[in-house]
């Protein structure tokens, strides 16, 4: 158990290594979403990714959604991509973004020419598209060439005593191999934010990770709202978790013991030169975080959880594990990994980290999650403010 | 590591709450704390599911709660050993709005 096999993955133009090989149809915004749809059920083996933004945005509240739909599009899982808009300026401008990696991409507007006509045009291109991402074949990949990103959901206290415990594990594995991972949840720090703050690698990294953090819940605290039930969710409360500051504790057990080299904003792609733990700046929306941490260029993610949150991405496999024997039991067609195990004491962290490195070789290799299998591709953004 | 399963955890040494390990009913149980190994006998005085807390010393209305080693909550209501601690005795410290 926890021998590495060879890994084999997807080797993009721009040198970055994906486990996935979609073709996706990308709308723009919600307008397009009919569209981008019609042509996936066209040509099945592509993928729609329908979401409920990109009108009358503006500002830094529109550079994150165009940030989120060009490092989708970007993202190594990604083999081709065709944007349908509403418009062609603001289309063009994604697909110019996903094109600076050399990846195929097309780009159609509805306007002047409406639904059917776009989608008889997008479905050829999108055809070719899917038969040419056939042809590609798996290379073999190192754990350094790939980004995992981590944030768990539904959690409760048998989050921070077994599932991330061992999601950390994988982080220290992953990052000693000269890998990269993500972590975020910016709120969800609160009452552990100085351990962060005491991993972060120089004194520039950490006062960013600090203003960042101090930003974020000052927009939280002036509501004034009691947000018992919102953070802790009230499934985390069901679960027994009490007060935010000991979900925070829970949140941070499965960070490792790594350094923390960089703070990135929502969606934004490290340095390929400088791997290892790095903190984005994010909601603890499950959707909302794992979609601009694969925006951000994540090809695998780890999701501890201990009620039992049922999230997926439509290009990242979402690896679920828990140390809950009731969810390991009632949901298993949602458990990836059943580590309760290690609360009766039935092996150590070690054996658990091992067991996680293997469902994450096979899943790297190709076998689906348990999230791909179900259809989970929940892909959600993130708004900063109201639209115009 | 042949270990009875315990029936709570503590996750340090010198934590004030416990973990339910199963759904558990009012009496003595055996537990360990997860960092130091260190095993112990405590008294519960409620029924409480999994993953839910109680009290391993008598705490008064704003004493802190530790866990991990770490103040997690304050107690909003006077809380004696073997309690059930949760949002109905304990409150965040940070998010002073934030209570039942």
């Amino acid at each position: 158990m926890g021998s590495k096999p060879r890994l084999m993955g997807y080797r993009r133009e721009n040198g970055t290594m994906g486990i996935r090989n979609h073709v996706i149809i990308l709308p723009l915004d919600d307008l397009s979403n009919a569209a981008a749809e019609a042509v996936a059920k066209v040509i099945p083996g592509t993928m729609a990714l329908p979401h409920a933004f990109g009108r009358l945005q503006f500002g830094e509240d529109l550079q994150l959604t165009f940030d989120t739909l060009i490092g989708t599009g970007v993202n190594a899982n990604v083999a081709a991509v065709v944007v349908i808009g509403i418009e062609p300026k603001w289309t063009q401008r994604v697909a110019d973004g996903i094109a600076k990696t050399g990846k195929p991409v097309a780009a159609f507007s509805i306007e002047g020419k409406g639904d059917l006509q776009v989608i008889q045009e997008a479905s050829r291109v999108a055809a070719m598209f899917l038969q040419d991402a056939s042809g590609l074949v798996r290379t073999e990949a190192e754990m350094g060439d790939m980004i995992m990103s981590i944030k768990c959901g539904e959690s409760d206290t048998t989050s921070g005593l077994g599932s991330c415990p061992t999601t950390s594990q994988a982080v220290d594995r992953w990052v000693d191999a000269g890998g990269t991972v993500f972590f975020g949840e910016t709120s969800e720090l609160t009452g552990g934010e100085h351990l962060i703050a005491e991993r972060c690698i120089d004194a520039a990294t950490r006062d960013l990770f600090q203003l960042t953090y101090d930003n974020y819940i000052k927009v939280i605290e002036a509501t004034g709202a009691n947000l018992l039930g919102s953070q802790p969710t009230q499934g985390n409360i069901a679960g027994g978790l009490t007060t935010i500051e000991e979900k925070a504790l829970g949140n941070i057990a499965k960070t490792g013991s790594v350094p923390v080299v960089g703070v990135l904003k929502p969606a934004e792609m490290p340095s390929a030169s400088k791997p290892g733990l790095y903190f984005m700046d994010s909601s603890s929306a499950a959707a909302e975080c794992v979609t601009l941490m694969a925006a951000g260029g994540a090809v695998i993610h780890l999701f501890p959880t201990g009620q039992g949150n049922v999230i997926g991405n439509p290009i990242v496999p979402v690896l679920k594990l828990t140390a809950n024997i009731k969810t390991a039991k009632s949901m298993t067609e949602h458990i990836d990994l059943d580590v309760s195990g290690l609360l009766r004491y039935e092996y150590d962290l070690t054996k658990a980290g091992d067991m996680m490195m293997d469902v994450i070789y096979d899943t790297v290799n190709g076998r689906l999650c348990k999230a791909e299998v179900m259809g989970h591709r929940e892909f959600t953004f993130t708004k900063l403010y109201i639209s115009a | 590591m042949a270990i009875t399963p315990p029936q709570f955890l503590l996750h340090h040494d010198g934590d004030n709450v416990a973990v339910a390990m199963t759904d558990l009913q009012p009496g003595t149980l055996h537990g360990r704390s997860v960092k130091e190994g260190t095993e112990s006998d405590a008294v519960l005085n409620h029924a409480i599911p999994l993953g839910h807390k109680f009290a391993l010393a008598d705490l008064a209305e704003g004493d802190a709660i530790i866990k991990y080693g770490i103040k997690v909550g304050l107690a909003s209501a006077a809380i004696k050993k073997g309690d059930y601690i949760h949002t109905h005795n304990m409150r965040s410290y940070r998010w002073e709005a934030s209570r039942a």
